[in-house]
C-alpha cells in the first residue's frame, strides 16, 4: 500500500492502492458498506476511483481512509469470496498460427497455455462488459495488431499484451483472435449486465 | 407513466439524441454515464414543464429540427438560443409553449451556444437500457439517434405547470472555467498548470459528446512512460502525449490512461458543453470546496 488519496475535482476521489489486489480488496470493501452519496466505484490496476454525490464529502473521505486502513490479506488479485466463471473456447480463431508463430510454441501448446492460465477480472473498460482478465501464461504476450480489424465478433476469445479477453458484442479491434465462446459475457437487460465483475476468477476450457 | 407515438421527428438537425440525467452505476463494468451533456439546461426543460429532472429529453446538436406532435402537447426550448416557431409562429425559450394537435414545432440554428433542448411535458418515454433513456454515443447504449421518421412516445404527469418564463444568463462569448488541479498535475511540469490559464484554448471541431479537443499552448510532461488507467470523471483535463488537452463530457470512457491534470469545476461544466467549435475558453485555477486536499496515507 503506497498510496495517496488525490482529489478529482469536487466530486470524486482517486485512492492510489500501488496493486491490483488492494484495488479488488478496496473495491470489495468499500461496495459492502453502500455508502449512500457514493454513485461509482472504479477499481484499476492501481487505483480506485470514488465518485460521489450530494453527500458530505467530508464523511465519505472518514469512510474510505478507515476502508483503506484495514488491513485485508495481501494475495493474489481477486475480491476475496470471489465467483468463478468457466468459459468454453471453441479454439478455432483466425490468428491461432499468427500466435503460435509469434510465441514459438506449437497450436495445441498456445491453447494448453491459454486454458493453464489462472485468469482474474483485472477491471473493465473499453467498451460495456469488456473484461481486462489478467493472469495470462507469459509466454503467450503478444503485441495487438497493427491495424485494428474493423468488426470482431461478440464472444470472440482474444489476447494480447499480458491480457485475455471475451469481446461483449461486436465491435472493432485488435487483439489477436484464439477462438470464440458461445457464454454470454454482456446482457443489457439483465442485472448485473456484465457476468464479470472486477475479482471474479476465469478459467478457460476447450468447448 | 403510458406512452404512445407522439413525436414524428421530420428533420432531426446535424445530430439530435434522447437524453436524461445518465446511467449512472455502472463504471466498473465499462458503462459511461451518458445523459445530457449540459444538464441544467435539459433539467431546466423538465421542470417548465412540470416534469421531475430525470425525464427524457431531446438535445439538439446545432438545432435545426422540425418534430410533429400528434397530440396537443406543453413542450420547452432551453440551452443554446435558437428562433422557435409553431406553425408559422414565433415562440420563445425558457417556458412553456403549447404545441397543437398536428402541428409542427420549428427550431433553427442558435446564434450562441451547441445543444438546445426540447423538454415534453411528459417526458420522452423510449424503453430504458440500465436504468436510462440516453443515447450514448460512445458504446452505442440507450436509443439510436433521431433519424427522419423517427417517432417518439410521451408519457403524463399530473404535475402543475407553474411557471412562465425562466430568466437565463446568456452564454458567454469566451467562458471562464474553473479548475480543480489534479489528480495527476504531478505528472507535467511546474508550469503546466499556469501554461493551462495563461492563454485561451480554442475548441476544435473533432469535439464531441465524449468530449471537447482543444488547441492552444502545449502541456509539458515532466514524466515519461504510462500512466496504468484510472476511472475518470466528466470534466476532467485528460492530456495525451501530443499535450493538447482533452475536457471529457457526458459520454466519456469510464477509464483512461492519459493522466488528467485538472478536473473542471462541476457548476461550470454545462458552459463547457455548449462550447461549439472555435469558441475559445479561459481556464481558472479554483479550489474545490469541502473537500481536504490530495495527501498521503499514512500506511
Amino acid at each position: 500500500m503506497t498510496g495517496a488519496m488525490r482529489r478529482v475535482g469536487e466530486d470524486a476521489l482517486l485512492v492510489e492502492t500501488g496493486s491490483l489486489a488492494e484495488s479488488h480488496r478496496l473495491d470489495a470493501v468499500l461496495r459492502g458498506r453502500r455508502l449512500a452519496a457514493v454513485e461509482e466505484i472504479v477499481p484499476g490496476p492501481e487505483s480506485v476511483l470514488v465518485v460521489a454525490s450530494g453527500g458530505s464529502f467530508g464523511e465519505i473521505w472518514a469512510q474510505i481512509e478507515e476502508a483503506v486502513s484495514e488491513r485485508g490479506t495481501q494475495g493474489q488479485a481477486g475480491a476475496p469470496g470471489a465467483a468463478e466463471v468457466v468459459v468454453e473456447v471453441e479454439y478455432d480463431g483466425v490468428d491461432l498460427e499468427v500466435v503460435a508463430e509469434l510465441t514459438g510454441l506449437r497450436v495445441d501448446e498456445v491453447i494448453a497455455r491459454h486454458c493453464g492460465s489462472p485468469f482474474v477480472v483485472g477491471w473493465l473498460g473499453f467498451a460495456p462488459g469488456f473484461a481486462y482478465l489478467v493472469g495470462l501464461d507469459p509466454a503467450l504476450e503478444v503485441p495487438r495488431l497493427e491495424v485494428p480489424r474493423t468488426s470482431v465478433p461478440a464472444g470472440s476469445v482474444a489476447i494480447a499484451g499480458g491480457y485475455s479477453a471475451i469481446y461483449p458484442a461486436a465491435s472493432p479491434g485488435g487483439w489477436r483472435l484464439l477462438g470464440r465462446t458461445r457464454m454470454r459475457v454482456w446482457d443489457e437487460h439483465a442485472e448485473p449486465p456484465s457476468l464479470l465483475q472486477p475479482g471474479t476468477r476465469v478459467r478457460m476450457v476447450p468447448a | 407513466m403510458g406512452g404512445f407515438g407522439v413525436i414524428e421527428v421530420v428533420e432531426p438537425g446535424p445530430y439530435a439524441t434522447v437524453q436524461d440525467l445518465g446511467r449512472p452505476g455502472y463504471a466498473h463494468l465499462g458503462v459511461p454515464r451518458s445523459g445530457a451533456a449540459d444538464s441544467r439546461s435539459a433539467a431546466l426543460a423538465n421542470r417548465l414543464v412540470g416534469n421531475p429532472e430525470s425525464a427524457a429529453v431531446i438535445e439538439l446538436t446545432f438545432g435545426g429540427a422540425v418534430l410533429r406532435f400528434a397530440r396537443g402537447v406543453w413542450v420547452a426550448i432551453t440551452g443554446a438560443f435558437c428562433p422557435v416557431e409553431v406553425e408559422g409562429r414565433t415562440e420563445g425559450m425558457s417556458g412553456p409553449v403549447w404545441v397543437p394537435a398536428n402541428a409542427e414545432l420549428r427550431i433553427g440554428m442558435p446564434s450562441c451556444g451547441l445543444r438546445t433542448y426540447v423538454g415534453v411535458r411528459g417526458g420522452i418515454t423510449v424503453e430504458p437500457v440500465l436504468g436510462s433513456r440516453s443515447t450514448d454515443s460512445l458504446s452505442g447504449l440507450g436509443p439510436r439517434p433521431l433519424q427522419r421518421g423517427t417517432v417518439l412516445p410521451v408519457g403524463s404527469t399530473g404535475a402543475m405547470l407553474s411557471v412562465d418564463l425562466a430568466p437565463v444568463a446568456p452564454f458567454a462569448r469566451q467562458p471562464v472555467v474553473g479548475v480543480i488541479r489534479g489528480p495527476r498535475d504531478d505528472w507535467f511540469t511546474p508550469d503546466a498548470l499556469r501554461d493551462l490559464c495563461a492563454e485561451p484554448y480554442e475548441v476544435t471541431s473533432e469535439s464531441n459528446r465524449v468530449g471537447l479537443r482543444l488547441s492552444g499552448r502545449p502541456l509539458i510532461r515532466s514524466r515519461q512512460g504510462e500512466l496504468p488507467s484510472e476511472g475518470m470523471v466528466s470534466g476532467a483535463i485528460q492530456v495525451p502525449p501530443n499535450g493538447q488537452p482533452i475536457v471529457f463530457l457526458a459520454d466519456h470512457p469510464p477509464t483512461g490512461g492519459y493522466p488528467v491534470i485538472g478536473v473542471v469545476r462541476s457548476s461550470d461544466l454545462p458552459a463547457v458543453a455548449q462550447c461549439r467549435p472555435g469558441t475559445r475558453i479561459r481556464f481558472r485555477l479554483t479550489g474545490a470546496q469541502e473537500w481536504p486536499p490530495t495527501k498521503p496515507m499514512s500506511a
